[in-house]
């Protein structure tokens, strides 16, 4: 037994009696809050992303996503082509689902110019536009689960990407930057074998191959932990964020361009909205998961009923004239000819058109002055808007989790930067 | 059935529920290609928006785009667009500003209104009022200029490459080997409305024509057009016959005449240049020159 005073023996609070300690004393240090750079090189950025993080110990209290990094002067560009020239830059934004974008600005200038697009056009749009969305989803879903520590899914999912992108390229010779959306319709016709073996492939492959490698992922313990409840958005802050796509429907609110504005032949497609409960990373993912089964259910609709018929609408000073005609008719040759020089006027006017793109509403906004190029093409981004709340979804979360956020977010930076 | 663009339908009574809502804010309404598009007063925008929010139901802010429009004394348009998701309709809400008079901000509306506004500034020097943090966005570190305005170069004015001598990246003036072609597709040949000669009766304005080949003209018209048109005669060319005929002046030409071993240009040159130097010159050669003497018999006398 000691005398003390602040050694106290007794059954009570172990520290009464104890001076508190208030001030600093000599040797301890002051812990502030300390800003770390992610990015721009990191491979769980998904790209060019710079986050500047601001740490307390391992949680995040603020995040500066600095984007930009990859801003080619897209909408700059486009004012300078004509609205042909001009279409290749959509493959080039989300340079993971190359259809899709082409899609909205084909669909603008067919509104401008108030164009009818044959059946089977329409069709194969719609189709390859589906494609194109497993094709974007197998990436996210592969490089998500990858960023959370999974291998094997990401190397089986990157199968059937690889399968989609020979599809592309059976169709218009170009396995990411197709440009096979025009105005009026599609670029050529495809070969009867590759809407069989697209039949095929949709009917054993894909649902044998993607069930096995969810098989792995969507009951897994770690993969769950690392991701259910983690980023949760309500329903009023996905709205008032302008979430679009997965995003939103993760957060349970089923909001589908396809059903609620379609477009093409989407209003004869019969399909499901998968929507999440808990709007966290695990519901978004899931969401996205679903989705593929969906769009497979669209294709196989597509290749059911597709008519026969031509391609691309038959307006002459839209659509130019096939290679053949222009052999033994003059009127084919100068249309030709105009076409791809001066190509087609656009009467004046301005339209904003969305569609829904497999990471969510991409739109443009097209502003015509009725001459052959565009006055103003301003392009909606996908990415923009949940990049933005980053800083709202990854507060006081762990480090770690950063890039199950980025993952679930579905970010590619050709399209946030332009 | 017409295009496949996105169907949305029209909401009936718009027009009246937005007149009674914004009141004197609600500068404009036009409904084309499907599309509502109101134009409001700049400096409500923030009481439109919330309105919009709250009474019409549009939930969601989807895009802010600026466009450029050089000559209109308000040179920059702000489009918002906005979604109703209960709804199922778009909306479309300008206003117009110019490079010195900031906007108010909808950040505290949308918050998602921050990046896109920052873009707007960016891309177009629109200045917002009251946004927490309007840097540039999509630019470079250390950007100068707003690329998306009209009178902005495609090119922009300088290049970056990597410097091996200074190991890091330089910025340079843009030099280009070739400079970027734009074709002028405005011909005149295209909708030329003119009269053809003989058919003015066959329809048409009977107005000048305002642009295109101008009519044919008449073989008379021609021939008096050339006539009016031909030149005067050229001045007779101005020769120098004589030493005496220096152009310089009478003063002068006095004084070559004394030197002259020809005395009577001399004297004709003594005369005050009232005369005009062409009946000088066309004087002098009438008078023919004494035949030379050969040279070669005074050779040989000498000889001799």
């Amino acid at each position: 037994m000691t005398d003390s005073p602040y050694v106290k023996h007794h059954g009570g609070d172990m520290f009464e009696g104890y001076p508190v300690d208030t001030a600093n004393t000599a040797g301890d240090q002051v812990v502030t809050n300390y800003t770390i750079n992610f990015g721009p090189q990191h491979p769980a950025a998904h790209g060019v992303l710079r986050l500047v993080l601001e740490l307390d110990g391992e949680i995040i209290e603020r995040v500066d996503p600095h984007v930009g990094l990859l801003h080619r002067g897209t909408e700059k560009l486009i004012e300078y082509k004509t609205y042909l020239q001009a279409l290749p830059y959509f493959d080039r934004l989300d340079y993971c689902s190359p259809l899709a974008m082409e899609h909205s600005y084909v669909l603008a200038i067919e509104k401008l110019l108030d164009l009818e697009v044959p059946a089977r056009a329409q069709y194969l749009r719609v189709l390859f536009a589906e494609l194109t969305r497993i094709c974007n989803h197998m990436l996210n879903i592969g490089s998500h689960v990858m960023d959370v520590g999974a291998m094997t899914p990401n190397l089986w999912v990157f199968e059937l990407r690889e399968d989609c992108l020979n599809f592309f390229e059976r169709a218009s010779g170009a396995r990411m930057h197709s440009a096979w959306f025009r105005p009026g319709g599609v670029h050529q016709d495809v070969p009867e074998k590759l809407l069989v073996d697209i039949g095929e492939w949709v009917e054993k492959r894909l649902p044998e191959l993607f069930g096995d490698a969810m098989s792995l992922v969507i009951d897994n313990r770690i993969f769950k932990q690392r991701n259910v409840d983690i980023a949760t958005v309500s329903k009023e802050d996905a709205l008032a964020w302008g979430f679009s796509g997965p995003m939103i429907r993760g957060s349970g609110i089923a909001w589908d361009l396809r059903k609620s504005q379609p477009y093409d032949a989407y209003a004869k497609m019969d399909f499901d909205i998968p929507v999440g409960t808990r709007g966290d990373c695990y519901d978004r993912f899931m969401v996205r998961v679903e989705e593929v089964y969906q769009s497979a259910k669209i294709i196989k609709q597509c290749l059911r009923d597709m008519p026969t018929g031509p391609i691309a609408s038959l307006d002459r000073k839209v659509v130019p004239p096939k290679r053949a005609e222009m052999k033994s008719s003059m009127e084919s040759l100068i249309h030709h000819f105009k076409l791809y020089t001066e190509g087609f006027h656009v009467p004046a006017g301005e339209v904003y058109v969305a569609t829904e793109s497999p990471k969510g509403e991409f739109g443009v906004y097209l502003v015509s002055d009725g001459s052959n190029k565009p006055y103003r093409c301003k392009i909606r981004p996908t990415a923009f808007s949940h990049l933005q709340a980053m800083d709202m979804m990854s507060k006081g979360h762990m480090l770690a989790d950063t890039t199950a956020i980025i993952g679930a977010i579905d970010v590619v930076f050709g399209e946030c930067d332009r | 059935m017409g295009h496949p663009a996105p169907l949305i339908a029209p909401q009936s009574g718009l027009a009246a529920a937005l007149k009674a809502l914004l009141g004197k804010d609600l500068l404009a309404h036009d409904f084309a290609a499907d599309e509502d598009s109101i134009t409001v007063d700049r400096d409500a925008i923030a009481a439109v928006m919330i309105a919009l929010r709250d009474n019409l139901d549009y939930q969601q802010m989807m895009e802010i785009a600026g466009v450029d429009y050089p000559d209109r004394p308000e040179r920059f348009e702000v489009v918002y667009h906005l979604l109703s998701v209960t709804k199922n309709h778009r909306l479309r809400v300008r206003v117009s500003t110019d490079e010195a008079t900031p906007v108010p901000t909808i950040v505290p509306v949308w918050p998602n209104a921050g990046w896109l506004e920052r873009e707007v500034f960016d891309m177009y020097g629109v200045l917002f009022a009251g946004n927490p943090d309007l840097r540039r966005i999509l630019t470079d570190y250390g950007f100068q200029g707003h690329p998306q305005r009209k009178d902005f170069p495609l090119t922009g004015y300088t290049e970056l490459r990597y410097s091996e001598e200074d190991k890091r990246v330089v910025y340079e003036p843009v030099r280009l080997a070739q400079d970027f072609r734009n074709f002028d597709f405005m011909s005149p040949w295209e909708g030329a409305d003119y009269v053809l000669p003989g058919d003015e009766k066959a329809g048409g304005t009977g107005e000048a024509p305002g642009k295109g080949a101008p009519t044919p003209m008449t073989a008379k018209e021609v021939k008096a057009a050339d006539d009016k048109a031909k030149a005067p005669p050229p001045p007779t060319p101005k020769t120098t016959e004589a030493p005496a005929q220096t152009g310089a002046g009478a003063k002068a030409n006095l004084k070559a005449a004394k030197t002259s071993r020809d005395g009577a240009s001399a004297k004709a040159a003594t005369k005050p240049a009232k005369t005009p130097a062409t009946t000088k010159a066309e004087k002098a050669p009438a008078k023919p020159r004494a035949p030379r003497k050969p040279k070669a018999a005074k050779t040989d006398g000498g000889d001799a």
